[in-house]
């Protein structure tokens, strides 16, 4: 860790733009259909332990398992939605909740059974390691790597949204669905579309999370946490609502490690608490 | 009350509230471990205490229809209360109870005010933060609840200066059961009034309760309260059966746990949470060799077919069933 | 969007509020009873200002309103549902020791409503299993039970078949004079029928105000009626 104001700033903004990628499309996918699917994270898991399986075990390159961890997720997501999500979308929160919490126990359990109660080492490329000097300050080579590929995947997000079709069927379903489908919009495919493009960015998010934030079993847990605090306090439905709360609270979380030590996670949990109290749609939410 | 002077409609609300046959069976039954199974009335405490944490869950999520991932926070400061009296000297169990409900009340009345004026996302995310927020706290008070390791050196005297509390549970099974049904019976008083009906009015459809003049924050804010009280009763209990406390009574682990064992046994129906937490408990002893993946592996696949196919729990599925067969008659 | 309304109803009269879709009637409903909050403006009910009162409040001071789609209790039954808005009103609602029966005076009051609107006979049975028809009048025997002063019905027999609504209609006639009655309706025999005034809505704003006959004459009613239908 760089010892300075400067160097918590750029490591905070990294883990947050991880927390961007593994969060956006849980938001997207809330914003649109209202389904809560805590079991988000456990797609994310499944992308980093591809990754790993694929890199340690059969010696892949790294950058080119991150497509293959994507797509994965992406794939089994959209099994999940065929087979079990879709009989939710008109129930109750609480039932919506408790399945995908059933979802998160089995998959800790697998991943434990599978891969054991360790931290899954991983081998970095050798460009990837170290870091690199900037007008005299040290930056992280990884870290860098992070940020440039969710800078670009924003630009990518942003750009589909805005230029393309499915982008504004997706926005139209997002802000109405009654309207969307009465326009002729066909919303359950745009949906089941839009939460695989969200679980296999999950996915992505886990492959990268493996050098930063370390991946276990308990991983569907442990990030399921921070994602959520993510989406409540960017908004429902908001990409850039996502990218600042990400930012706000990957940036918060060095802070507080940093500065403060011996308040641990009080104090990520006490401005969730304080900025949902103030905005309880979120910064950017329209619900 | 005499039934000739009821009308048919007061009638017929009081034969739904009358007691069941089956009801006193039940409470007959929780005396058998007395002669049944005399070595595990520790376990048994344990089986009590959890049923009466999970009734007070009920009481806000059952009946009101508040979605809480943080109900622990007062099941865990009501046990720290009652340790740290302990602790510092006073043993007495009865009056360290009362300390401890009343202590657990007041973080849940001042809470209250939080929770009534937020839904859906916004409040399971609150009580989720709040939950986290406490058991942090705790974790970095060392000082005070002794960290990871728990609170030491919590000695109870004798309960009603006559029964210790010891390893063979007869003291702690007795306390924990007279507890439980005390609560118990406040809490069928409590769904079986006008209280009742207004916060099922809340769980029902609560955009039309304003609409009948009803000031639903204030019926959430008194019943959060109520439930809190019971929730640190229960971990007061925990705290002086065992004479230890440890973090994981804060935990999110713990009112994940909670929530899953009153779902199991069915939410809104009053007995949902002691048939769950006698389920629950029971399977988690019989299985307590295995290594713990496989039990939440279990519990992740019981909770998925539970929604999808018995989504009003055991007891649910059982009405359904009584249901079923009384068609032909 | 409700726009520049100024709006003033005289004790025990029966008012009709029309107007194409999208005018802003349940918009309107919606500010009266204080369920969207006006940017300008100020509501009284008699001589109290209520602008700043939550919706429960108003309720107690006796502004009432139904809802256009039922929005009930369904688990509830009908003389739980009914009891329950009694006990609200009565102030026993949060009263947790005694047992709901043991509040004869309430549940008797619930049940005279019931009856009154022809529901006794299933009035046990849970909402959900009621018919639809049965629901529009539960609506409104909800918001009798409130004892109103105003009483704002958003097109109570919406979805009701054309036999039906008469009965539900001949109900609401009924009701005593000391209670003043609006209601949103789009079926313009009902409208003569029933409503003493009319009041015509049209893109948020109050288009005009008289009784049904000059309604009916004035050509901008039919100006906006039938652009309505050009534009849709």
């Amino acid at each position: 860790m760089i010892g300075s104001a400067f160097g918590v700033l750029f490591d905070g903004f990294a883990y947050g733009m991880l927390l961007f990628v593994l969060s956006v499309g849980l938001s997207v996918t809330l914003g649109m259909m209202n389904f809560i699917n805590l079991a988000h994270c456990s797609f994310a898991m499944l992308g980093g332990f591809v990754t790993v399986s694929l890199t340690n075990g059969l010696g892949w390159p790294f950058l080119a398992s991150l497509p293959v961890a994507f797509a994965s997720a992406a794939l089994v997501s959209v099994a999940f939605e065929r087979v079990l999500y879709r009989r939710l979308y008109g129930a109750s929160e609480l039932d919506q909740c408790l399945l995908t919490i059933g979802i998160v126990f089995v998959s800790v359990a697998v991943a434990a059974y599978i891969f054991g109660t360790i931290q899954q080492p991983l081998n970095l490329p050798a460009y990837l390691r170290g870091s690199v000097s900037i007008f005299g300050h040290s930056f992280g080579i990884y870290r860098l790597f992070l940020i440039g590929v969710s800078i670009v995947i924003t630009a990518v997000l942003v750009a589909a949204l805005e230029y393309t079709r499915f982008g504004a069927q997706v926005r139209a379903a997002v802000d109405n669905q009654r309207m969307a489908r009465g326009l002729g919009i066909d919303v359950d495919r745009v949906f089941a579309v839009t939460f695989a493009l969200g679980s296999g960015l999950a996915g992505l998010g886990g492959a990268l999370a493996i050098e930063i934030a370390g991946l276990d079993h308990a991983f569907a847990f442990t990030y399921l946490i921070y994602v959520l605090i993510v989406v409540s306090v960017g908004g429902l439905g908001s990409i850039g609502g996502s990218f600042l709360a990400a930012s706000l609270l990957g940036i918060s979380d060095m802070a507080g490690k940093y500065y403060f030590p011996e308040l641990g996670a009080f104090l990520i949990y006490f401005v969730m608490v304080a900025l949902l109290m103030w905005r309880p749609l979120g910064l950017f939410g329209k619900r | 009350m005499a039934s000739s002077t009821l009308s048919e409609p007061q009638r017929h609300l009081e034969a739904q509230i009358r007691w069941r046959p089956l009801e006193i069976a039940f409470w007959l039954a929780t005396l058998l471990p007395f002669v049944l199974t005399p070595n595990h009335l520790a376990l048994a405490s344990q089986i009590a205490i959890t049923a009466l944490f999970a009734l007070s869950l009920d009481l806000i999520l059952g009946y009101a229809g508040i979605i809480s991932l943080g109900h622990a926070a007062y099941f865990g400061f009501g046990s720290y209360t009652a340790g740290l009296i302990a602790k510092w000297g006073w043993g007495e169990p009865l009056t360290g109870l009362l300390i401890a409900a009343a202590a657990a009340g007041a973080l849940g009345y001042v809470t209250s005010f939080i929770i009534a004026r937020f839904r859906h996302l916004a409040l399971i995310m609150i009580t989720l933060g709040l939950g986290l927020l406490l058991a942090e706290a705790a974790n970095s008070a060392g000082w005070l609840t002794g960290g990871a390791d728990g609170l030491q050196g919590v000695r109870m005297w004798k309960l009603l200066g006559l029964f210790q509390f010891d390893l063979y549970g007869t003291a702690a099974y007795t306390y924990s059961l007279v507890v439980l049904f005390l609560g118990f019976l406040l809490a069928r008083r409590l769904i079986n009034s006008p209280f009742g009906l207004a916060l099922r009015g809340i769980r029902e459809n609560a955009v039309r309760m304003p609409a009948i003049g009803a000031p639903s924050p204030a019926h959430i804010r008194k019943v959060y309260t109520i439930a809190a009280v019971m929730a640190g009763i229960a971990g007061a209990l925990l705290a002086q059966t065992t004479e230890t406390v440890s973090l994981d009574t804060l935990s999110f682990q713990r009112s994940a746990d909670v929530l899953v064992i009153l779902i199991l046994g069915g939410a809104g129906r009053l007995y949902g949470g002691i048939v769950g937490a006698i389920i629950y408990m029971v399977a988690r002893d019989q299985f307590s060799g295995i290594n713990p993946q496989y039990w939440y592996f279990w519990i992740g696949t019981l909770l998925i077919a539970v929604v999808l196919f018995l989504p009003n729990g055991i007891l649910g599925g059982m009405a359904r069933l009584v249901r079923l067969e009384r068609r032909p008659a | 969007m409700a726009r520049g309304v100024e709006l003033a109803l005289p004790q025990g009269e029966r008012y009709a509020l029309i107007g194409p879709n999208g005018a802003g009637k349940t918009t309107l409903i919606n500010l009266i009873t204080g369920m969207i909050k006006p940017d300008q403006g100020q509501i009284f009910l008699g001589d109290t200002d209520i602008t700043a009162l939550r919706p429960e409040a108003r309720v107690k001071c006796g502004l009432v309103r139904t809802f256009q789609i039922n929005t009930l209790f369904p688990r509830l039954s009908a003389l739980e549902a009914v009891t329950l808005a009694v006990c609200e009103r009565r102030g026993y609602a949060g009263n947790w020791w005694r047992e709901l029966p043991a509040y004869g005076d309430a549940v008797e009051e619930a049940y005279a409503i019931l009856v009154s609107l022809r529901l006794a006979a299933s009035c046990y049975r849970p909402t959900r299993e009621l018919a639809y028809g049965q629901q529009r009048l539960l609506e409104i025997a909800l918001a009798l039970a409130t004892r109103p002063r105003v009483l704002l019905l958003d097109e109570p027999a919406a979805g009701v078949p054309q036999g039906e609504s008469a009965e539900l209609f001949s109900v609401i006639s009924d009701l005593s004079r000391d209670i003043t009655v609006l209601f949103i309706e789009h079926d313009m025999n009902v409208v003569f029928r029933f409503a003493r005034r009319v009041i015509v809505m049209a893109a948020g704003r109050i288009l005009l105000e008289g009784t049904p006959e000059e309604i009916a004459a004035d050509a901008r009613v039919r100006e906006v009626y039938l652009g309505g239908a050009h534009r849709g």
